[in-house]
């Protein structure tokens, strides 16, 4: 069985966050890229899973949709212990884009898998690719994973439920779409994988994207929250004065 | 290449060097990066939310890091892979160093472990011994450690009393005396010790193992910082050590000792960078959110000012070492054929750049306490506290200064290696000065010859070059073989090569960056630049005129007060906008990104 991991490059989450062009565009100068962290923790579970002869996995495969600028976070991915890894070269211009494309390169793969997506990507927040995917490649999701587990030809799932959570077992193909929980802690790459990641193969594929359904009209930065206010304990007039017509809650 | 091979260590004095010729650590690869990157990442998650137990030397608990760091293969770095290492290049040692450097009191014990703990064995080890010794040293199995200071030979190393005699069955040294500041000792497996054969006036080196009859340690040193760091005494008692644990020749340690002082200048040049630059995010960080007066501390021109200074001397530390770590291993390319190996390569290396690792040694050190201490001044109340870790930045800096052979012993080896590499023609240094000196009246009248802004910036190097090699001249004249008795002027020339050299590292670095299309923009590099040129030209001219009046040049003191107007000069720059620049864009980017 193969396990693919869908990889987005994000910016690096200490990020001073601009924008360019009448705030239409994220400015990304000087942007740090790294691996979006939900989907960082995929990579280390399938990592896991691989480590473990019993579960049968032959080979992780990261997927990414992106330029060249993406190459130095799929390359960390390797380093951590992915076999080998396949950039869809093309604007990844939203949810829909990305995952068309990666259906459409997933649909040629026949053998059984299981696709394991983020559930969300820290940079705009989408949390659509996975949904999407498997409705391309029509095959069943789960989402909000917390854990996968291998047994024999079916996987073991626990997913996160109104309070509490409830154990799925599934057959594959299908997507997992991960939440944090799938895995500890993101790998840090050993100067063995590093010098390995170098000699594994990066496939680039041109993507033929479809037109994106999805237009950013505006960017707008959060408002800087007002300094807090203090009021002396003996002025308890004043601040009802404030709750009623500042905050107006009163 | 064939260019920048022919880089001699310590020729930047007489030889004007290009853009194109110096490595700068924008070009670090994406592997590079990566290996930089896993630093970072372990640093992170391993080491600072762990300082507390580092500090209290939790039983185990700094071994185990190491281990983990072995783990990743951190620890062996620079050992070949034949012995499970990873043979990298001497930058990117250097840039391990550097990122490591963040770790306080860890980075010392890795420091130690991988420079000077493993490293002795691997340049000079026979093949049983590497066998031996290198595979658990690169994997962490093994510690090391390093001896060679004792209670009567610190700067004067080879003052040590350490006996060695050969029993007499001829199968073993015994070791009699006594070792301290041992960096490790309270965890170290094996120790690169030096001791004395008989009555040999000279040092040889022994491996010796923690586990030999007759060592004994002292409790843990009580110290102003690193105390997360072992440093113990160790004693020899009759302490047993196998012959073949001979480290190289008899009578050779000494000079082993040198090599291995060598290379660790280079490499505190590099681990101060990582401390410095964690600092400053330390201090941007707190300006960025405290408020005083209704407005961020960072908008105020005294913060900004110690930010940007911060910046510049970290930048000008940077610029120089990674300079000298490239030429490091393109003489290490250059020299190692069928006779020599890369290690021998490498040493001769670090013998061929002494000026420049004992350059970076005192002037990375000396940054280092400027960014640390001004830590603390930004954040004030909370920089006294230790609840912050800005006052364990500022003790653990210091020690800096001190180990790897104080300042004061490398700014004397500073002037005194370049003054013998001139005695010994290796370079025309003395021909070089006696030129100027007889081409005064023609220097003293030139002025840039072009309004290029790198072909301005390099007039004035070139000239501040000149000024050195005036002063040279002047007082190897003076004193010739009494200048060394001179240790206050040996200093203050020693301070003007040293701003020369760090000065063009700048300049080449910025001028290299002009063609990288940088983020960030050109400008605030060159503001870096010019704020630095200006300051050293000052200080220079300072440095020089306590030479010229200290050194009584008599009836000539006015035709060196001349000369050194003219040479020490620089163009005027508005530094209270250059520094709001440069301070502004760390405050933007609330991290050091330059």
């Amino acid at each position: 069985m193969k396990i693919f991991v869908c990889l987005a490059n994000v910016p690096d989450t200490t990020t001073k966050v601009k924008f360019s062009d009448n705030n239409q565009q994220f400015d990304d100068t000087g942007v740090q890229w790294v691996i979006n962290p939900w989907d960082e923790l995929a990579l280390t579970r399938a990592m896991e899973l691989k480590e473990d002869s019993g579960n049968n996995v032959d080979e992780v495969t990261v997927l990414t949709v992106g330029g060249l600028n993406t190459e130095p976070t799929i390359r960390k991915a390797l380093a951590i212990g992915a076999d080998n890894a396949v950039r869809i070269d093309a604007e990844p211009a939203d949810s829909y884009v990305v995952a068309y494309l990666l259906s459409e390169y997933l649909k040629s793969y026949e053998g059984g898998y299981i696709v394991l997506a983020g559930i969300e990507a820290s940079d705009y927040n989408g949390s659509a690719v996975g949904g999407m995917l498997s409705e391309f490649l029509d095959v069943p999701s789960v989402s909000a994973v917390s854990a996968l587990n291998i047994e024999g030809d079916k996987v073991s799932l626990l997913r996160e439920i109104d309070g509490g959570s409830e154990q799925v077992i599934a057959g594959v193909p299908f997507v997992a779409i991960v939440q944090k929980g799938i895995a500890k802690e993101p790998r840090i790459p050993a100067m063995r994988g590093i010098m390995m990641a170098r000699k594994k193969p990066l496939e680039v594929i041109k993507g033929e994207a479809p037109e994106a359904l999805a237009e950013m009209a505006d960017f707008e930065l959060p408002q800087v929250k007002p300094p807090c206010k203090m009021i002396e304990p003996e002025n308890a007039r004043e601040l009802i004065s404030l709750l009623q017509n500042e905050a107006k809650v009163l | 290449m064939e260019k920048r091979a022919s880089i001699k260590g310590g020729e930047f004095i007489v030889k004007d060097i290009t853009a194109d010729e110096v490595f700068i650590p924008e070009e670090f690869d994406e592997e590079q990066q990566l290996i930089a990157q896993t630093c970072d990442d372990f640093i992170e998650t391993e080491v600072l939310p762990n300082l507390d137990r580092v500090d209290s030397q939790e039983e185990g608990y700094m071994r185990s890091l190491l281990e983990k760091a072995g783990e990743l293969g951190l620890l062996g770095i620079s050992v070949p892979e034949q012995f499970d290492g990873f043979g990298q290049s001497f930058v990117t040692t250097q840039l391990t160093s550097e990122r490591m450097g963040a770790g306080y009191s860890f980075s010392v014990a890795y420091s130690c472990h991988t420079g000077i703990g493993s490293m002795p064995i691997l340049y000079y080890g026979n093949e049983e011994q590497k066998q031996k010794y290198l595979p658990k040293l690169s994997t962490g199995e093994w510690i090391g450690a390093y001896c060679l200071t004792e209670p009567g030979a610190g700067s004067d190393a080879n003052a040590g009393t350490t006996k060695a005699v050969l029993s007499e069955d001829g199968k073993n040294y015994i070791l009699n005396g006594q070792k301290m500041w041992i960096t490790n000792a309270g965890f170290a497996d094996v120790f690169t010790v030096f001791a004395k054969i008989d009555n040999d006036r000279v040092l040889s080196a022994f491996i010796v193992e923690r586990s030999f009859p007759g060592i004994s340690f002292n409790p843990e040193e009580k110290k102003m910082g690193i105390k997360g760091s072992s440093t113990r005494q160790i004693f020899f008692n009759d302490c047993v050590v196998p012959a073949e644990n001979m480290l190289g020749k008899r009578g050779k340690g000494f000079r082993i000792a040198l090599q291995i002082l060598h290379m660790g200048r280079i490499k505190l040049g590099g681990n101060v960078i990582g401390a410095a630059k964690y600092s400053i995010n330390q201090s941007v960080n707190y300006a960025n959110e405290r408020k005083q007066f209704g407005s961020l501390i960072s908008s105020f021109g005294s913060i900004k000012q110690k930010l940007a200074e911060q910046v510049i001397k970290t930048f000008a530390n940077e610029s120089a070492v990674y300079r000298a770590s490239k030429d490091v291993d393109e003489a290490v390319k250059q020299n190692t054929d069928d006779t020599i190996s890369k290690e021998q390569a490498l040493v001769d290396a670090y013998g061929q750049f002494a000026v420049e690792a004992a350059i970076l040694k005192v002037f990375g050190s000396e940054a280092l306490s400027y960014v640390v201490d001004e830590n603390v001044q930004i954040l004030g109340g909370m920089g006294y506290s230790a609840e912050m870790g800005a006052e364990r930045a500022y003790r653990d800096s210091r020690i800096n200064r001190i180990f790897e052979g104080t300042n004061e012993i490398n700014r004397i080896l500073v002037i005194d290696t370049l003054l013998k590499r001139g005695a010994r023609k290796e370079f025309d240094l003395f021909g070089e000065a006696e030129k100027i000196v007889a081409g005064l009246d023609k220097y003293m009248g030139e002025k840039p010859g072009s309004t290029d802004y790198y072909e301005r910036k390099r007039f004035y190097v070139s000239n501040f070059k000149k000024l050195a090699l005036v002063l040279i001249n002047a007082v190897s004249a003076r004193f010739q073989r009494k200048l060394v008795y001179e240790q206050e002027i040996l200093n203050n020339l020693s301070d003007i090569i040293m701003n020369i050299y760090v000065a063009e590292s700048i300049l080449l670095r910025v001028q290299k960056l002009e063609s990288m299309n940088v983020p960030a923009g050109i400008e605030v590099y060159r503001d870096i630049l010019d704020v630095f040129l200006f300051d050293a030209s000052e200080l220079m001219r300072k440095a020089s005129r306590d030479i010229v009046y200290s050194a009584e040049a008599d009836g000539n003191t006015d035709k060196y007060l001349e000369a050194i107007d003219h040479f020490s000069k620089s163009e005027g720059v508005n530094t209270r906008d250059a520094r709001r620049r440069i301070a502004d864009k760390l405050i933007d980017d609330n991290k050091y990104k330059f």
